[in-house]
């Protein structure tokens, strides 16, 4: 193995990437603009969700329920209704997300003592709105009751819950999806420099030229898999800065114990470019190969949804997935402030991963001529 | 349209469609992309939480505690494991194995009692936030069922005075696949559509076929029309199959009429395919254009469509970009005619916008493919 | 008689990152109706734009175009209606068979469907494409592309055709029908024809010639009317005692020679003025020399009026350069070799040797199995069976220190074109394993050889043809190999830019490279040692050039060209195949 020639390789691949006004522009802008925009955009917090009210009581403790609803930045009531047939439409034309019914017996009902339904219709077309959602009201309404109750001079239950959420205390889904789209990003750059590399040579016939020369194809990999390593760090350092500056989200963990994971992720996402390049005989074909794995692999990761709620053959399936072991190191580093230690689980197969498909790439070079 | 237009439109749907059948890729990206995604994502991403791991510390346990551990334990929505102390409990937290804590201090019982204030702690893990909710208030659930049920016992008066009573319209048991599965039609779509014409205006170019091409007196109207004709065809395939999937099997109900889900994916898939030639027609070289369709399409669609995350929630500035990604309109229409049926106030503003996005992309599309090699 | 094309005063600008390009400058020129007229010039002289101009593809900057007395400009899609246009590369689809191919055209062309049948028979008939209307074109050899493009072409009968290199990298054989063809089509259907071409002997067989240079043109008229300004100033030079490589060398440094090319045993000599030259001072010191004139050619013209004169390059090349000769005798040995594609036998039973510091040449058409055979040597394809030792190595075996002995050049170019000149040769001579002081020699070196300097910042892609074949054999010379690959070097390279290339092999082969070389321009096999001619994965026929000419002569045909004797070979070979 001669560090020359891998060195000459590497030169001519960041020339070949970065020489190119469009291609530069390709890898350096997208990614930064994504960043922001996903990361304001991402989010299953709640603020301002739309609430029509039918108010048929007009009593004291109605408006007193509905002043701490208009209180609360979660709801905004954008309508007041008086009529039963008024709720279809605004649920149906996604005017509001839900309608808070107070019946005509609230206020009656609750000075006897009695319980006093507060009937909520909720548009279920996103369940998982219509859920936090709902989850917030209740959260409202336990205050509400609570002091409702010491208002009535009685004693509000005497067990409680104390509950604290660590490592993301005011449970800002920020917090859990930027480092995730850290992930993704990395992940998109690190195909779009190494996904085409070698389809690109082969239409080109450069990669013949390379072939007659004494380079081993043990070199021409890695030549062609540290500029992709190199330019997915710089980016993803970009990224952790304006992560910790712009988001505020906390970097708790050791830096050296994210750094060996981002390099370990990179070096498996750029082994999948480097394969599926090897596989391709085409550009299009290359191209494919990559959304093929790029779209599972965001899917499988848990970025989104956790893979604990997965049906157990899929659960298998993420396993291959090396995103899905990057997303853990990058929110343990950041969130839990994990170090070398609690990781070990996640490096290790990344490396195997990374190494698995570079071996592959490297035995598919010589291969695969036509 | 005269008889020799309609004789070059026809020829150029009939190469285009003899090259897709020759090239297993398009059609494998027709058919085979929709199937598997379909089956990833519906399967893959849910959101309804199940079998939370929670770890519950008793530290004296007694009759009392034991009641309190046994409504976890009777709930569907976790797996209880038992833990002898915090510590333990904590690091099996750090280790991600339970994403919860129910934590029951050795003076639970004597303060419950003695009627004083008798705090149960819960310590949830807060970073994935959205399952850190839906965790906490299936523990506060849980508790509000032991507290009403310990009241009961004690002969209490009522404890909740408010009561919520809730009515989930178009997908009662908020399940979360009933609302995925359409999105994830639209994601799929703009998939399909983008990648099938992102290549096929660029190969023409790296081949010298599109100067034979333009040499004859093909007009660019009729060169454009006799490719997004073929690949519309396709998409559409895709579509039905999509749709199918989803009916049958992830029982996703379809309450809108079938025919507006039709009209309505038609133009959208017009309008991926615009955005795809488009692509197609600026890059004229299959690598380029191959970088921006993978930037361009999937990730934008994926986050900023309200496919999975709430658009109203989002910042002022990042709403008024959605409007910029035309798989929001259509993952709007999909959402209401599969749960909702046909709302026709969203379906044709939805319709509305996609219709100008159409013509806005038609128009750019034809402004770049000027007749001409320059 | 009516113009069928006309240009007044037309100029075409490119506009490139850093600097415009001319393409044409102020051309003017009238082509007459039936008539085959054709565009004659070096690489990036402007005939594919004018071409394109002429198609109603590119619009002028200034002047105006004339099609069949439409105006292009305004009236593009008529004019279109109006020309048959076959682009460089043919313009077919690959993946559709022929007869697709023929239906998408004629559907374009608006040729009504009635007709179609008839048309496409006669057609077929024409170009001998019937038996293989169900092959896809991609499956087609160079020659039956060529043929299919030009049916495409011609669907509709079209009042102009426009041929933009229709002949490069096609065989003699395939070229011989179509030029036939083009002129049925002229006498026929009175059909006016404009077509490039970088085969000058393909000129004389024009009604009428232009001549482009730099976007200017040169000259117009017969292709007579260019020669006879040669007249007096051509001969031919043999000796006895120098080999005719040598003796090329040594004439084309001699004074008033013009161009020196090697013609069968001896070699041909174009003079700055027509006086006939004497022994002595063409030739001091250097006995029985005779000389006789010979009738200009239409390639004399060209040469004379666009070849600089040589600026003694030549013997730099081998300066400095340092081949370490092995001891064996026989350098490349392929024995038996096959290579077989699913059920297609692309190289067949092939066996040839190679000796130190010859010049061995592969001729046969495209698709007649020299690139596979060079992919097997070079070790970039394995061989279905057989034996193939290249410097005592079998390279697709071997470790990368045997490559070390090798250069290679591509058949298409296939250098990094977003890379710059310096920087594709820094990279090629690094990845030799060149650094340091030897590496920066070698570098410069390159660039004074090859005359890169102008351009050693300039992006490969953008380089002129003639400077891209120079680039890559200059990338192929960096580390100093004993063998060289040379797969169709010359392909689409303008004569000038030929000679250069002939003369630097020529110097690299008399220090000691061994040259294997593939080729279609059957005229170069005059510069090998010995070749073998191909054809359909077979050699039919191996030794040196004036064996193969032996094989041709005839009473008939007392002294045969090259391609005389190709032709005649690859009838044969059909002969016997038919009767088997």
């Amino acid at each position: 193995m001669h560090l020359n020639y891998i060195v000459a390789l590497m030169l001519k691949e960041f020339l070949a990437v970065l020489r190119d006004k469009r291609s530069r522009f390709v890898l350096i802008a997208p990614p930064v603009v994504q960043l922001l925009v996903f990361s304001f955009a991402a989010t299953y917090d709640l603020n301002h969700v739309p609430v029509a009210i039918y108010d048929e009581d007009r009593g004291g403790e109605a408006r007193a329920l509905i002043a701490r609803l208009e209180g609360s930045p979660t709801f905004e009531i954008v309508v007041k209704i008086s009529h039963q047939d008024e709720i279809a439409a605004l649920i149906d034309n996604r005017e509001v997300l839900m309608v808070l019914h107070i019946g005509q017996n609230f206020s009656t009902e609750l000075q006897r003592g009695e319980r006093a339904p507060l009937q909520v219709i909720l548009d279920g077309r996103n369940s998982n709105t219509a859920m936090v959602a709902m989850n917030y009201l209740h959260t409202v309404l336990l205050d509400y009751n609570r002091s409702w109750l010491s208002a009535q001079g009685q004693n509000s239950p005497k067990v409680s819950l104390q509950t604290r959420a660590w490592y993301n205390e005011n449970l800002q889904s920020r917090w859990f999806i930027v480092p995730g789209i850290m992930g993704l990003l990395i992940l998109v750059v690190a195909l779009l420099v190494t996904a085409l590399s070698v389809a690109r040579e082969r239409e080109a016939g450069t990669f013949d030229q390379l072939l007659v020369t004494p380079l081993r194809p043990a070199e021409i990999l890695i030549g062609k898999a540290i500029p992709g390593i190199i330019i997915g760090g710089l980016e993803a350092t970009l990224i952790l800065v304006l992560m910790v500056v712009l988001f505020d989200i906390p970097l708790r963990g050791d830096l050296g114990a994210l750094y060996l994971g981002i390099v370990l992720f990179l070096l498996s996402a750029v082994g999948m470019g480097l394969m599926i390049s090897a596989i391709a005989v085409t550009q299009q074909q290359a191209i494919l190969g990559a959304f093929l794995f790029l779209v599972p692999a965001v899917i499988l990761s848990g970025f989104s949804t956790p893979i604990a709620n997965m049906p157990e053959p899929v659960q298998w399936l993420t396993y291959l997935d090396p995103l899905r072991y990057f997303l853990v190191v990058v929110r343990g580093v950041m969130l839990e402030g994990d170090s070398y230690a609690l990781l070990m689980h996640q490096y290790w197969p990344m490396v195997i991963i990374g190494v698995g498909s570079l071996v592959m790439a490297g035995w598919l070079f010589r291969r695969r001529m036509y | 349209m005269n008889a020799s237009a309609r004789m070059r439109v026809w020829g150029m749907i009939r190469k285009e469609s003899l090259q897709i059948l020759r090239d297993p890729s398009s059609i494998s990206i027709a058919f085979v992309m929709p199937v598997v995604l379909l089956f990833l994502f519906g399967y893959g991403v849910s959101l309804d939480a199940k079998d939370i791991a929670v770890g519950i510390v008793i530290e004296q346990p007694d009759t009392a505690s034991d009641a309190l551990a046994g409504a976890f334990e009777r709930s569907a929505f976790f797996r209880p494991q038992r833990f002898e102390s915090i510590q333990m409990a904590r690091q099996a937290l750090d280790e991600h194995r339970i994403d919860g804590v129910v934590w029951l201090r050795s003076d639970f019982s004597t303060r419950l009692f003695s009627g004083n204030e008798a705090p149960i702690g819960v310590i949830v893990n807060g970073v994935d936030s959205n399952q850190a909710n839906i965790t906490k208030r299936y523990i506060e659930g849980a508790w509000l069922a032991w507290l009403d049920h310990y009241a009961g016992i004690r002969g209490q008066s009522i404890l909740m005075p408010v009561e919520l009573e809730s009515r989930v319209w178009f997908n009662a048991a908020l399940s979360s696949r009933l609302f995925l599965v359409p999105g994830l039609i639209a994601i799929i779509m703009t998939l399909i559509g983008s990648l099938l014409t992102a290549m096929v205006v660029a190969r023409e170019w790296e081949r010298g076929t599109m100067e034979a091409l333009m040499a004859t007196p093909l007009r660019m109207t009729e060169m454009l029309a006799g490719k997004l004709i073929p690949y519309f065809v396709l998409g559409m395939g895709g579509m039905l199959l999509s749709v199918a999937l989803a009916v049958w099997q992830f029982d996703v109900p379809l309450r809108g009429s079938f025919w507006l889900l039709m009209v309505s994916s038609a133009l959208f898939m017009l309008v991926a395919l615009a955005i795809g030639l488009l692509i197609s027609v600026v890059s004229k070289n299959q690598f380029v254009a191959g970088q921006v369709a993978i930037i361009a399409t999937f990730l934008p669609a994926f986050i900023l469509s309200g496919f999975l995350f709430d658009i109203n929630s989002m910042p002022e500035v990042i709403q008024w970009l959605t409007h910029l990604i035309p798989a929001r309109y259509f993952v709007a229409i999909l959402q209401t005619l599969f749960l909702a049926g046909d709302v026709w106030p969203v379906v044709l503003s939805n319709m509305g916008a996609l219709l100008l996005m159409l013509v806005f992309f038609a128009v750019l599309v034809w402004h770049k493919t000027g007749k001409g090699l320059e | 008689m009516a113009n069928a094309l006309t240009f007044a005063t037309v100029s075409k600008r490119f506009r490139g990152d850093s600097h415009t390009i001319i393409a044409l400058d102020g051309v003017t020129f009238s082509i007459q109706s039936g008539q085959v007229t054709g565009l004659i010039g070096p690489d990036g002289a402007g005939k594919t734009t004018l071409m394109r101009l002429a198609a109603s593809l590119l619009r002028p900057d200034s002047g105006v175009i004339r099609v069949m007395g439409l105006d292009s400009d305004a009236q593009s899609l008529a004019v279109q209606s109006s020309v048959g246009y076959m682009p460089q590369r043919f313009g077919l689809y690959e993946d559709l068979s022929v007869w697709e191919n023929l239906d998408l055209y004629a559907d374009l062309q608006g040729l009504a469907l009635d007709t179609r049948l008839v048309r496409y028979n006669e057609l077929m008939q024409m170009t001998g494409l019937a038996p293989f209307t169900d092959r896809l074109a991609g499956k087609l050899s160079g020659g039956m592309k060529q043929k299919l493009g030009l049916a495409c072409a011609l669907l509709r009968s079209p009042a102009l055709l426009l041929l933009d290199e229709p002949t490069v990298g096609v065989d003699p054989v395939s070229r011989r029908e179509l030029w036939q063809i083009v002129y049925r089509q002229v006498e026929d259907q009175g059909m006016s024809v404009l077509l490039s071409t970088a085969y000058l002997n393909e000129a004389e067989r024009c009604d009428k010639v232009i001549l482009l240079h730099e976007g200017k043109l040169l000259g117009q008229g017969e292709p007579g009317e260019f020669s006879r300004t040669m007249q007096g100033r051509t001969f031919t030079v043999s000796t006895a005692g120098l080999s005719c490589r040598r003796l090329q060398t040594k004439l084309g440094y001699a004074p008033e020679v013009l161009d020196a090319l090697v013609e069968g045993d001896a070699v041909r000599l174009v003079m700055a003025s027509a006086q006939l030259p004497s022994a002595a001072t063409l030739l001091p010191g250097q006995a029985g020399v005779s000389i006789s004139p010979v009738e200009p050619r239409f390639e004399d013209a060209f040469v004379a009026r666009l070849k600089r004169a040589p600026e003694g390059h030549q013997a730099a090349l081998t300066m400095g350069l340092n081949v370490s000769v092995g001891q064996e005798h026989e350098v490349i040995r392929v024995h038996e070799l096959v290579r077989r594609f699913g059920d297609f036998v692309a190289v067949n039973q092939v066996s040839f040797s190679v000796r130190r510091g010859e010049i061995f040449g592969l001729l046969g058409a495209n698709g007649a199995g020299k690139s596979t055979t060079f992919r097997m040597l070079c070790g970039l394809l394995p061989a279905s069976s057989g034996e193939v030792a290249v410097a005592g190595h079998d390279l697709s075996r071997a470790g990368p220190d045997a490559r070390r002995h090798i250069g290679y050049m591509a058949q298409k170019f296939s250098l990094y074109g977003d890379l710059s000149v310096m920087q594709n040769l820094r990279f090629f001579s690094s990845v030799y394993g060149l650094r340091g002081m030897q590496q920066k020699q070698r570098l410069a070196w390159a660039l004074a050889t090859f005359e890169l300097s102008p351009y050693r910042s300039a992006n490969a892609a953008d380089l002129p043809l003639g400077y891209k074949q120079r680039l890559a054999f200059a990338v192929a010379l960096m580390h100093e190999p004993e063998i060289l690959f040379l797969d169709e070097p010359t392909s689409g390279v303008d004569p000038l830019a030929r000679r250069e290339f002939w003369a630097r092999t020529n110097a690299l082969a008399e220090a000691g490279v061994t040259v294997l070389v593939t080729t279609h321009f059957m005229e170069e096999a005059n510069y090998c040692d010995r070749l073998v001619i191909m054809a359909q994965g077979e050699v039919l026929a191996e030794g040196t050039p004036q064996d193969m000419k032996a094989l041709a002569r005839t009473d008939a045909q007392p002294d045969p060209s090259m391609e005389d004797a190709f032709i005649r070979l690859i009838e044969q070979h059909q002969n016997k195949a038919n009767t088997a």
